[in-house]
């Protein structure tokens, strides 16, 4: 009747137009829930054998030296994890399923390995521990450790739900030389091939994990990074806030599934 | 802190064949690869392996750049007698660890 | 005249050059490879026949990444004081270094078998012979087929 009305139609078709340009559709594209796959059912029979046996999966290696410095006495506290938090295998139980989890103190999410540091520098007085280096990895790979078959949960509230939209505005996002964003690949086209690799839904369950490729243990930071590269955008350093607002956003994008760590990849 | 770990049952029947399975922590640089700018980076392997059991060697293994990094040797022996397995590592750059297991057998 | 044998000893000796002298890829790669996993094979065997067959080894047909490929492999034998398996050896015909791995058994063993993960350095065809105490020799061999990852660290894609 009215011209408004007649323009209204396209207006909304436009919106809409615009809207799936701009890609930050937040369920559109998001796998259904039935559909979501771990990374470990596509690899071949042999390395998922390597993943399922503690006596072959090298990851373990990590976690046993990660229960030898829980064990440690450390810092100017002289104290070490085991003396407030015990025996790991009860206390630590459900804690990787958690992380990222919010931190009062810093005002945001935190993740496994900035928890572990703040715990050192706080209560042992001792200097934290680099990113990657064997002893944070094996510490971290043992407190993961003590989460395996336990459901991803990460605590989506008032608090963590502005730094989730965070991370998946930098999931959804086109970045790099190849202006390609993770959802590209990994919401629209997993299971599809990208060189000689199958591409995988990209839940980040069974971390810190041993990668073929690395020949060691790595973090998911890791492995983001090695992402980026891969699509040559700008790779944040570890421990950045966009780092952990996306683990945020992939931990709760793979809610519900099962810890794996230590997992094995190619 | 160099680490291996020996996965073996704990006690076995006089006779049985027991699998046992061996895990260490190594990067076998292989000596081929290079730096970003060229350089190679040497050789440093895990070269031998070898099990004991009560004194007398039942395994012995040789190993080549092309062994995977954390290399995994998984190889059988008779359960004869109760006593102590002994496994050895030994590679470049004096690298060599032991790690003891004891086996009950009956 | 240099014998066949020689010939394939010299052309081993060639490959020894340190890779460090040869920074550009061979232009015989492959060929010098192939020689000498021919010479790796000779100073096993000798002059002795090599049959197939009473040794199975295993590999993931396509493998999710050659940096770490899970390998098994057995030999059919009693393993009898009077009939055991001496020696199994692994090799390849397309890595810098034709051997990947020896195990010396007995007896003892019980079973001769021995599982790790092996290295390859591209689509190539794994041989593994077993040395028995009669002095014969036994093989197979399996293809692989051996492919790059993506998003490496080093951005090779």
């Amino acid at each position: 009747m009215s011209l408004r009305s007649g323009v209204r139609p396209l207006a909304v078709a436009a919106a809409c137009f615009l809207f799936d340009l701009a890609g930050t559709a937040a369920t559109a594209a998001e796998i259904p829930s039935e559909q979501r796959r771990s990374g470990y059912e596509l690899m071949a029979p042999e390395t998922r054998a390597i993943q399922d046996d503690d006596a072959t999966n090298p990851g373990m290696l990590w976690v046993l030296d990660g229960e030898a410095l829980w064990n440690r006495k450390a810092g100017s506290a002289g104290r070490a994890c085991a003396d407030c938090h015990g025996d790991a295998r009860a206390s630590m139980k459900g804690v990787a399923a958690r992380h990222p989890a919010f931190d009062p103190a810093r005002g945001r999410p935190v993740n496994l390995e900035q928890r572990i540091n703040a715990c050192r520098a706080e209560r042992q007085k001792a200097a934290p521990l680099a990113y990657e280096s064997k002893e944070l990895l094996a510490l971290t790979a043992y407190v993961a450790r003590q989460s395996r078959g336990l459901p991803i949960e990460p605590a989506i509230d008032a608090r963590t739900r502005p730094f989730l939209e965070a991370g998946r505005e930098t999931f959804n996002r086109r970045q790099g030389q190849l202006n390609l964003s993770c959802a590209l690949c990994h919401d629209d086209n997993w299971g599809k091939h990208l060189a000689g690799s199958v591409i995988p839904q990209a839940h980040p369950t069974g971390y810190p994990l041993y990668r073929l490729e690395w020949q060691g243990l790595g973090s998911l930071q890791r492995r983001l990074r090695n992402c980026l590269t891969g699509i040559r955008a700008q790779v944040p350093d570890f421990g950045a806030a966009e780092f952990v607002d996306l683990e945020l956003f992939l931990m709760w994008r793979a809610r519900g599934m099962k810890i794996e760590t230590p997992a094995v990849r190619p | 802190m160099a680490r291996a770990v020996v996965t073996l049952p704990a006690q076995a029947k006089r006779g049985e064949i027991i699998e046992i399975k061996t895990l260490a922590q190594h990067a076998m640089e292989t000596g081929f690869r290079r730096t970003q700018t060229g350089d190679l980076i040497p050789r440093d392997i895990i070269r031998r392996f070898t099990c004991t059991y009560n004194g007398t060697e039942i395994c012995r293994v040789d190993l080549h750049p092309a062994i995977a990094a954390n290399p995994l040797i998984a190889f059988n022996t008779v359960a004869t007698e109760s006593g102590t397995l002994t496994f050895q590592w030994v590679g470049d750059n004096g690298y060599s660890v032991t790690e003891i297991a004891p086996i009950r057998v009956e | 005249m240099t014998t066949r044998r020689e010939f394939l000893v010299l052309a081993a000796a060639s490959v020894a050059v340190p890779a460090a002298v040869n920074a550009q890829i061979d232009p015989n790669l492959a060929a010098n490879r192939k020689a000498a996993f021919q010479s790796a094979l000779l100073k096993l065997v000798g002059d002795a026949k090599v049959q197939r067959g009473r040794v199975k080894l295993q590999l993931p047909p396509l493998i999710d990444n050659g940096n770490s490929v899970p390998l098994s492999v057995a030999v059919e034998s009693p393993m009898t004081d009077a009939d055991h398996v001496k020696a199994i050896h692994v090799l390849t015909e397309k890595n810098p270094l034709p051997d990947v791995v020896s195990v010396r058994l007995s007896p003892r063993a019980g079973r001769a078998s021995l599982a790790t993960r092996v290295r390859l350095a591209d689509t190539q065809t794994v041989t593994a012979i077993a040395q028995m105490s009669d002095g014969s020799f036994w093989s197979d061999s399996a293809e692989v087929v051996v492919t790059l990852s993506a998003c490496l660290e080093e951005g090779l894609i």
